[in-house]
């Protein structure tokens, strides 16, 4: 149930978040979702797109450095709370949340979040415990 | 296994007693040809004659670097000009460019210590050596040249620069000896990881490099990242170029061509001669170049001499790795560092690339230090709070290493800049 996500390593430069979505518009990649963290030096850029190893591959040629790693996501309801009703079913489960962000379909009527989890796998069996919507790759490619 | 026997072997009563035929032959040429080191044996009332033993250097007063600048361009020559044959100068990177003048017999004897050292690296008539140190004023490319040549081996001229024909040249000519500064070689090396060149479609063996500092670290990266071994070699345009000193395959110091170079240690506050063993400056003289001599040069940088008979059979004295200049020492909050600390702080956290740059700022009274570092795949997360571990982790080895906290910039590869000759690692800005 796990959708695997891209980080891209970008320092605090002119033009380098756009170089890198180039990049990826040129080999006609997709982005699904996106998200920085930021400092004041450096940034992480974290991607949901349509071909990762296309991604991957363009992106270290054009010298960025690459990750990839498992998130979950979650379609909530797109109304007042729905977050937090989700966020609410780790609650007293000891699972640490690392970061989270979010984005609306234009396709349905939900919010879809984006998260990645301390413990995943013990993530995955509550979220599917407490019959949360969890989205896999292929529904990725519907939204 | 040697280039000169009898050179290179000789017993310490020998060579003493070589080194000061030499040394009087060379005080009496300067004394009476070089205005200016007549005048400073005048000044104190030193006489060649007075110059007995060995140890009766000591009594010949410093050159230093600004004696030279003074000189400029030709101020020195022991000989009338039209019996020099080439000149070379230093990169002027601290100030005006210092000259070195050579006759015919200086670069004979230049291109003899080059080849004693080609032959320490394993060389032979037979091979290609692919010399990438820049052809020019600078004394690496011609100084390499002249020793390829006295071998009788094959010399590329390539000069630095343009790493895919270096790589191709790799390939197609089958080099045997590499020989450029340790940061060109690095580069290389991993350029030609990023091209896809496998080692086994390359057939170096060797890779002599020098002109700037260097670490263990950095030569382990070299030596894996080319299939080499590497040899440090020394040398600097005031005194000759290239060659003055370099290692044996046992690398563990480099030899002095003790024969034409005569090594001093001083204490560089005090200018006071140190023993074997103990660190300090290295002072040179030279014994046998006629074109433009040169009495107790003072090279500034740090090292100690080793007396030993090194395990390759040469008796000829070794100069331990250079650990810094005594002028590009940095003094940050009151503390020494030297850049060679910082790197080698660097050099053992693991996916760190060798490549950095040490910023020191002083914005109000405080000295401040920005390392800069290059990321690479091993070091980089998706989560802030391993990034920050990481930032943490080089900073606390930085600290062990230099006993000063600094901030650590981690930047994108191949952001900082690549030198082909000698790299810039230290940006000082403050104003002192």
């Amino acid at each position: 149930m796990v959708v695997k996500q891209i980080s891209i390593f970008v320092e605090n430069k002119e033009g380098r978040i756009k170089k890198a979505i180039d990049t990826l518009a040129k080999e006609n990649i997709n982005i699904r979702a996106l998200s920085i963290a930021d400092t004041t030096k450096y940034g992480i850029l974290r991607l949901i797109v349509s071909d990762n190893e296309k991604a991957i591959k363009a992106l270290e040629k054009d010298g960025f450095i690459v990750k990839e790693n498992d998130v979950l996501i979650v379609a909530v309801p797109d109304e007042p709370n729905g977050l937090n009703s989700t966020l609410a079913i780790f609650e007293n489960q000891d699972i640490n949340l690392e970061y989270l962000y979010a984005f609306v379909s234009s396709k349905t009527d939900e919010a879809i979040v984006v998260m990645r989890l301390e413990n995943m796998e013990k993530a995955i069996e509550v979220l599917e415990n407490s019959n949360a919507k969890l989205l896999d790759s292929e529904d990725i490619k519907e939204i | 296994m040697y280039w000169d026997e009898k050179a290179e072997c000789m017993s310490k009563e020998e060579k003493e007693k070589i080194q000061l035929e030499r040394l009087q032959k060379t005080v009496k040429l300067a004394y009476e040809n070089v205005e200016f080191y007549k005048k400073r044996f005048d000044e104190i009332g030193l006489k060649p004659e007075d110059i007995k033993t060995l140890k009766d250097i000591e009594k010949i007063p410093f050159t230093t670097k600004s004696d030279l600048r003074e000189a400029y361009p030709l101020g020195l020559l022991a000989v009338p000009r039209e019996e020099i044959v080439e000149v070379h100068a230093s990169s002027g990177t601290t100030g005006k460019p210092t000259v070195t003048a050579y006759t015919q017999n200086d670069l004979d004897i230049w291109g003899e210590c080059i080849a004693r050292g080609l032959k320490m690296a394993g060389a032979e008539k037979k091979y290609i050596i692919q010399n990438a140190y820049g052809y020019g004023l600078f004394t690496g490319g011609f100084g390499i040249h002249h020793g390829g040549n006295k071998m009788g081996a094959i010399t590329i001229p390539i000069s630095a620069g343009n790493t895919k024909r270096q790589l191709d040249t790799m390939v197609d000519f089958q080099s045997d000896i590499l020989t450029c500064t340790p940061s060109y070689a690095m580069y290389l090396g991993e350029s030609r990881e990023k091209a896809g060149i496998p080692l086994e479609d390359i057939n170096l063996k060797a890779g002599i490099h020098g002109a700037e500092m260097w670490t263990d670290e950095m030569r382990k990266r070299i030596e894996a990242s080319l299939g080499i071994k590497t040899f440090n070699i020394y040398g600097l345009t005031e005194v000759m170029g290239p060659g003055v000193a370099q290692e044996c395959e046992y690398q563990n110091g480099m030899h002095i061509q003790d024969d034409q170079f005569y090594p001093e240690i001083i204490n560089s506050e005090t200018g006071e001669t140190l023993d074997y063993g103990e660190k300090g400056e290295l002072v040179l003289t030279s014994l046998t170049k006629t074109g433009m001599p040169i009495l107790r040069f003072r090279t500034k940088d740090l090292t100690s001499l080793i007396a030993d008979k090194c395990e390759c059979g040469r008796t000829t004295v070794r100069m331990t790795r250079i650990t810094g200049r005594s002028d590009d020492m940095l003094k940050i909050k009151g503390v020494m560092v030297f850049p060679s600390q910082i790197e080698k702080a660097l050099l053992k956290i693991k996916g760190i690339s060798p490549n950095y740059m040490i910023h020191v700022t002083r914005p109000d009274i405080l000295d401040e230090v920005e390392v800069k570092v290059e990321a690479s795949k091993e070091l980089f997360s998706d989560e802030m709070k391993e990034m920050e571990k990481v930032e943490k982790q080089i900073q606390a080895s930085i600290r062990s290493e230099t006993g000063i906290r600094v901030d650590v910039t981690l930047c994108e590869p191949e952001s900082l800049p690549r030198s082909e000759g000698k790299a810039v690692r230290v940006i000082d800005e403050r104003n002192l």
